[in-house]
C-alpha cells in the first residue's frame, strides 16, 4: 500500500466522527436548498453506512482502481442510493452532491493531519479528490441508467394502453389515437384496428387523430396504408380531427389523402359513418324555448 | 388435377379458395369462371379467400383479371374475407386492387352483389315475363 | 453474422413454388415471427421464387437461420443462371414487367424486407438475397 493511501485511510478511520457530523451538515444544508423529503436519520445512517464502507475499501488499499472486487461494497451502496434518488425524481447533480459534499469535511482532516508535511498534504489531498470525483460519477452513470429504465417502462406501457378499439354503433368503430405517432405504433395500433374490424364485422372504421400533435410523412403514409388495407378488406375508414397544422404538414410532405374521407371531428364522422349504413340521427322532442 | 369447385347459387356464382394454390390451378380457375358466366348468363361472382394465408402478385392479378372479365361479360365481382396481415402485405407489395369490390365476409359480399346487380335483375325478370 | 441452420431447396417446377412457401412459412413460424412478418417474408419469397422459375429458368433457394447480436432473423438467398437482368434500376421500379406479374415482384418484395440485395449478371445469372429480423 502506498504512503498516501495509507495516510488517506489513517484520517478515515481516525477522525471518521468529524467527517460524519460535518458532511450529514453539508448534506442536509444542500437537501434544503433544493426542497428534498429526506428524513435526517434516513440521511444520518446512509452517510455513516457510506463512511464505514468507504474506510473498509480504503484500508484495503488500491484507490486507482474502482472496479475491484475490495469496491464491490462501496459500489452497490453507492448504486442503491442512486437508483432510489433517481427514482425519487432527483436531480443527476442533486444525487452526485451525495459524494461530492464530503470533500471539504475530508479534506478539513486531511490538512489537521498532515498540516505541517506539504506533500503529503498535497498527495493526500490529490488521492481523495480523484477518488471522490470517480464516485461522483458513478452516481451520475447510475442515476442515468435508472431513469432509463424508467422511461423504457414508460414506452412499453404506453404501447400497450395505446390501442382502444371502440366499437361505437353496431358496425362502427372508432380509433381515437392520442399522442405522438412514431412508425412502430402506428403499425402496432393499426394491426389492431384491421382485426378488430374482422372480429367485430365492421363495415366502417373512424380513425380519430384529434389527440395527436404533429404527423411526419411516415406516420401519414401509415395512415393510408391502413386505409388502403382495410378498403382491401372491405371495411371504410374516415379519418377525423385533423388539426389545421396537420393540414398543411400532410399538403407541403406532399402527401395525398386521395379519396379518403376526412371529417373535422368525430362527431361529423360519425353522422356520415350512421348515412353509409343507412341510418340517421333524429331528435324526438322540440326542444324546450329559450334552451 | 387440382380444380377449385365454382357454386352456382341463382344468379351468382361462388368460389371458395381454400388451398395453397399451384400456378395451374390458378390459370383453371380463370378459365373455368369465365365459361361458367357466358354459360350461366351469371351476373354476379363472389369469391372468399379467407383461407388464404397469402396472397402474391400472381394471385393478386387473376383477381384483377377474373374481375376485369366478368365486367366485360357483365357481371360484377366482389371479393370477401381477406385477412388483415394479408391486406396488410399487399398495400406494402404495390397491389390494391383497383376496380375489385370488396366485403368483410359472405354474408356482406353477397348484400353488396345484390345491391349492384338489382337493376339488371328486375330488367331480366321483365324480358322473362314477355317471353 | 451467425448462422445458425440451413437448407437448400431446388426451383424448377411451379410446384416448387407452392413447397418454397411452405418451407419459408414453416422457418418463420419457428423463429417466432409475428403473423404479419410471416406473411410479408412468405409473399416475398413467392414473388423471388416464381422470378426464379419464369425468368431464370430455374434455379435454388438458400435457406439461413440467422443471427447478430441480440437478433434473430431468416435470410433467403435466390440464386439462377439464367440470362441475367441487363437494367437492375429499370427492373426495380414499380409496375416494370416483362412476364405474367403486375411488375411488383422485385420492387415489392424489396418492401416486404428489412435487407436487399441483388447481383445479375448478363449471360451469367442473378442472385437475391432478402433478410428479414424478427
Amino acid at each position: 500500500m502506498s504512503d498516501n493511501v495509507k495516510g488517506l485511510s489513517v484520517v478515515l478511520t481516525n477522525y471518521e466522527a468529524e467527517i460524519l457530523s460535518d458532511w450529514i451538515k453539508e448534506q442536509s444544508a444542500a437537501l434544503r436548498r433544493a426542497g428534498g423529503a429526506m428524513k435526517d436519520t434516513e440521511l444520518r445512517d446512509q452517510c455513516a453506512e457510506f463512511l464505514r464502507l468507504l474506510r473498509t475499501a480504503a484500508q484495503g488499499g488500491q484507490v486507482e482502481n474502482l472496479d475491484g472486487p475490495k469496491w464491490n461494497d462501496v459500489r452497490e451502496m453507492l448504486g442503491n442510493i442512486s437508483r432510489s434518488r433517481g427514482l425519487q425524481g432527483f436531480s443527476p447533480s442533486e444525487t452526485a452532491s451525495f459524494v461530492f459534499s464530503m470533500k471539504r469535511p475530508l479534506f478539513v482532516q486531511i490538512r489537521r493531519e498532515f498540516g505541517k508535511d506539504a506533500e503529503a498534504l498535497a498527495d493526500t489531498t490529490w488521492l481523495a479528490t480523484e477518488l471522490l470525483d470517480k464516485l461522483g460519477l458513478y452516481t451520475t452513470e447510475v442515476h442515468q441508467k435508472a431513469r432509463e429504465e424508467v422511461i423504457l417502462r414508460q414506452q412499453q406501457e404506453m404501447l400497450e394502453l395505446s390501442t382502444p378499439v371502440v366499437k361505437i354503433w353496431d358496425g362502427i368503430l372508432a380509433l381515437p389515437m392520442i399522442g405522438t405517432l412514431d412508425s412502430t405504433r402506428t403499425q402496432v395500433v393499426m394491426e389492431s384496428l384491421l382485426q378488430r374490424i374482422v372480429d367485430t364485422g365492421s363495415g366502417i372504421a373512424i380513425i380519430d387523430i384529434t389527440g395527436v400533435p404533429t404527423v411526419d410523412t411516415l406516420t401519414a403514409q401509415h395512415l393510408l396504408k391502413t386505409v388502403t388495407a382495410a378498403r382491401l378488406m372491405g371495411a371504410e375508414c374516415i379519418i377525423s380531427g385533423i388539426r389545421p397544422q396537420i393540414a398543411q404538414t400532410i399538403v407541403h410532405l406532399g402527401v395525398d389523402l386521395g379519396d379518403v374521407t376526412t371529417k373535422a371531428t368525430l362527431a361529423d364522422a360519425l353522422v356520415v359513418a350512421l348515412e353509409r349504413t343507412g341510418r340517421a340521427v333524429k331528435r324526438v322532442q322540440t326542444a324546450s324555448k329559450g334552451a | 388435377m387440382e380444380r377449385i369447385p365454382i357454386l352456382r347459387m341463382g344468379d351468382y356464382l361462388i368460389v371458395t379458395i381454400q388451398v395453397d394454390m399451384h400456378d395451374r390451378v390458378v390459370t383453371t380457375l380463370q378459365d373455368d369462371l369465365t365459361s361458367m358466366i357466358a354459360a350461366n348468363g351469371s351476373h354476379g361472382v363472389l369469391i372468399d379467400i379467407s383461407c388464404l394465408d397469402i396472397v402474391d402478385s400472381f394471385v393478386g392479378r387473376m383477381i384483377g383479371n377474373i374481375a376485369a372479365m366478368s365486367h366485360v361479360l357483365d357481371a360484377e365481382t366482389v371479393v370477401v374475407g381477406m385477412r388483415p396481415a394479408v391486406a396488410i402485405t399487399l398495400v406494402e407489395l404495390g397491389l390494391s386492387l383497383t376496380g375489385v369490390r370488396t366485403a368483410l365476409n359472405v354474408e356482406k359480399g353477397m348484400a353488396l352483389l345484390r345491391a349492384a346487380t338489382r337493376g339488371r335483375l328486375l330488367e331480366d325478370g321483365d324480358g322473362r315475363d314477355q317471353e | 453474422m451467425d448462422v445458425t441452420k440451413n437448407d437448400s431447396m431446388e426451383i424448377r417446377l411451379s410446384d416448387h413454388v407452392v413447397l418454397v412457401r411452405q418451407a419459408v412459412r414453416k422457418w418463420a413460424t419457428d423463429l417466432g415471427f409475428s403473423l404479419v412478418d410471416q406473411t410479408k417474408m412468405i409473399t416475398a419469397a413467392s414473388e423471388l421464387a416464381r422470378n426464379t422459375l419464369d425468368y431464370g429458368g430455374g434455379g435454388t433457394v438458400r435457406l439461413e437461420l440467422v443471427k447478430q447480436g441480440p437478433r434473430n432473423g431468416l435470410r433467403l438467398t435466390f440464386e439462377d443462371q439464367g440470362p441475367g437482368i441487363p437494367d437492375l434500376e429499370k427492373a426495380l421500379t414499380d409496375g416494370y414487367t416483362t412476364g405474367r406479374g403486375m411488375g411488383m415482384g422485385l420492387s415489392g418484395s424489396k418492401r416486404l424486407v428489412n435487407e436487399f440485395e441483388i447481383v445479375s449478371r448478363v449471360g451469367e445469372g442473378t442472385r437475391v438475397t432478402i433478410t428479414r429480423w424478427k
